[in-house]
């Protein structure tokens, strides 16, 4: 490249886009500090109830409670570990299940209709069954998170294999491969890009399952605090398990999102 | 030595859809000899393809049979390569293991196999790129470590569906060059399904024009151009080139 010399206008241009992504990351930074700002303010100064509302500085005093005895740690961990066993159990399951349907077309087209009223219909409502069935343990919670990621992932992983280049395929069959071979060599490799963005999408899936799951067994985690909280009126609790929980989705989101770009880079 | 290496005899072959039964290959008869290179032209649509996929075993023609080194053709076999229109070489394998994947899936994969194939990609200018992965490689390189995937089998008889119709035109002839001397010097025989007519009078020993669908022989042409050095290219300038052209455009009576 010309990196020896640099003019004067590629300067003006590299330097146009760092200030552009500098006022951006500021402003997003800024746009945070000033919600929790104008919280705490009106709060002090009693335009909003802070019973009701709470207060980023009771939230602080919550965590660092919550902290002294380490209780914030079990239920998030909880949280945390029950979402990925749902996560990854959900993803492994319907991608099993999407195998089943490509190996056998007969398989895929009866199911069809059901896999489409499954889908549409909303796996929270099942809940309740799940508690009787199961009862009011962690793998209620865990079978809730299922149920909600494993449909979209056999559709949206069957669709992936669906849509496998069928002169890939071709060219495998010319070299005389088997069915599995076809699988394996081809069909799977070529849906891994489409199987970990449904992974994705699970990350967020599941974590809704885990907390309606955790509303209704009610025994330990963030969704236990958060429903503990409303129901003893600590909306401090209550913020404070919701601000948790938005940080661990994020973080879990994010290295999943992590994931997806290493192995993208290695292809 | 002329012997037969691929005997098509009384071939038909229907395709039906629930509106109907669609014949794509009409009573077609045809032997090809050792070490011959044969081109199939004939118009869009008119079962050029069709005919590949049955000598390869793949598709099963409705009747007649093809005899394969005098072998009735049951399935796919190891005896024939076949090279698709694009390169298809997987982005989530090397180079390397892109050439080795036939050999993968018929169980042939060992030392002397695998030395083979380094020995194919070094002779073929690929040697750099082993551990490279297909999206780092240019257009031909890609077409190449394709040939090669199909070589590495060492099929007798190599099925070419127009293996160069998504490159742009110069790359085209050049490659077509490239390849065409691999498959003399590895001394293939080759059946090559092509759109372009050039390309096949400059190629070819043999070239059978097939009528529209139901596809049946229309006529087939010896091609004798008076050239020194028998490539492809050279070839072009060959006096007889543009009578042979003509001759076949003439027959693919092509209407727009």
């Amino acid at each position: 490249m010309y990196n020896n010399v640099v003019s004067k206008e590629h300067q003006e241009f590299v330097k146009a886009h760092k200030l552009r992504k500098g006022s951006i990351i500021i402003t997003q930074i800024a746009l945070l500090v000033l919600f929790f700002a104008l919280w705490e303010i009106a709060a002090h100064y009693k335009w909003i109830d802070p019973f009701i509302m709470s207060q980023p500085s009771r939230v602080l005093k919550t965590i660092i409670n919550l902290t002294k005895d380490g209780s914030i740690f079990t239920h998030t961990g909880i949280t945390v570990s029950e979402t990925i066993i749902g996560f990854l159990s959900g993803t492994i399951l319907g991608t099993i299940i999407a195998i089943l349907l490509w190996w056998s077309e007969f398989i895929a087209k009866v199911l069809d209709p059901y896999l489409v009223v499954l889908n549409a219909l909303p796996k929270t409502a099942l809940g309740p069954i799940i508690l009787v069935w199961i009862g009011g343990t962690v793998s209620s919670i865990i079978v809730m998170a299922l149920l909600i990621s494993v449909i979209v992932t056999i559709l949206n992983v069957y669709l992936a294999f669906e849509s496998c280049d069928e002169d890939k395929v071709k060219l495998l069959r010319t070299l005389g491969a088997s069915k599995l071979q076809i699988l394996t060599k081809v069909v799977l490799p070529s849906s891994i890009p489409a199987i970990i963005s449904v992974l994705k999408i699970n990350v967020g899936l599941s974590l809704v399952g885990v907390i309606v799951g955790e509303f209704l067994v009610s025994r330990a985690g963030l969704g236990y605090l958060i429903i503990y909280g409303g129901q003893v009126f600590k909306m401090d609790l209550v913020m404070t398990s919701v601000l948790i929980l938005a940080v661990a989705a994020a973080l879990m989101y994010l290295s999943v999102a992590w994931f997806e770009k290493k192995l993208n880079k290695m292809r | 030595m002329v012997e037969k290496v691929v005997e098509i005899k009384n071939v038909s072959m229907n395709y039906h859809t629930l509106s109907g039964e669609t014949r794509a290959i009409n009573n077609l008869s045809l032997d090809i000899n050792n070490g011959e290179f044969v081109s199939i032209v004939g118009p869009s649509g008119c079962g050029k393809s069709t005919l590949l996929s049955m000598i390869s075993g793949i598709l099963k023609p409705t009747s007649g049979s093809i005899l394969v080194n005098g072998e009735p053709v049951v399935g796919p076999s190891s005896n024939v390569g076949y090279m698709l229109q694009k390169d298809h070489l997987f982005g989530w394998r090397t180079v390397l293991k892109n050439a080795t994947l036939g050999l993968e899936i018929q169980k042939k994969l060992n030392k002397e196999s695998q030395a083979y194939v380094e020995h194919l990609l070094d002779e073929y200018g690929l040697s750099e790129f082993k551990h490279h992965y297909p999206k780092q490689l240019s257009g031909g390189m890609r077409q190449r470590a394709a040939l090669i995937r199909t070589l590495a089998t060492n099929p007798d008889i190599l099925l070419l569906d127009e293996p160069f119709s998504a490159l742009d035109y110069q790359t085209r002839l050049a490659i077509s060059e490239e390849i065409w001397l691999i498959i003399k010097k590895e001394r293939k025989t080759a059946i090559f399904v092509t759109h372009d007519i050039a390309e096949a009078v400059a190629a070819s020993d043999r070239i059978i024009v097939l009528s529209s669908r139901p596809a049946e022989i229309k006529n087939i042409h010896d091609i004798y151009l008076t050239c020194d050095l028998k490539t492809p290219i050279t070839c072009r300038e060959a006096p007889e080139f543009r009578h042979y052209f003509n001759k076949i455009w003439k027959e693919l009576d092509v209407h727009v």
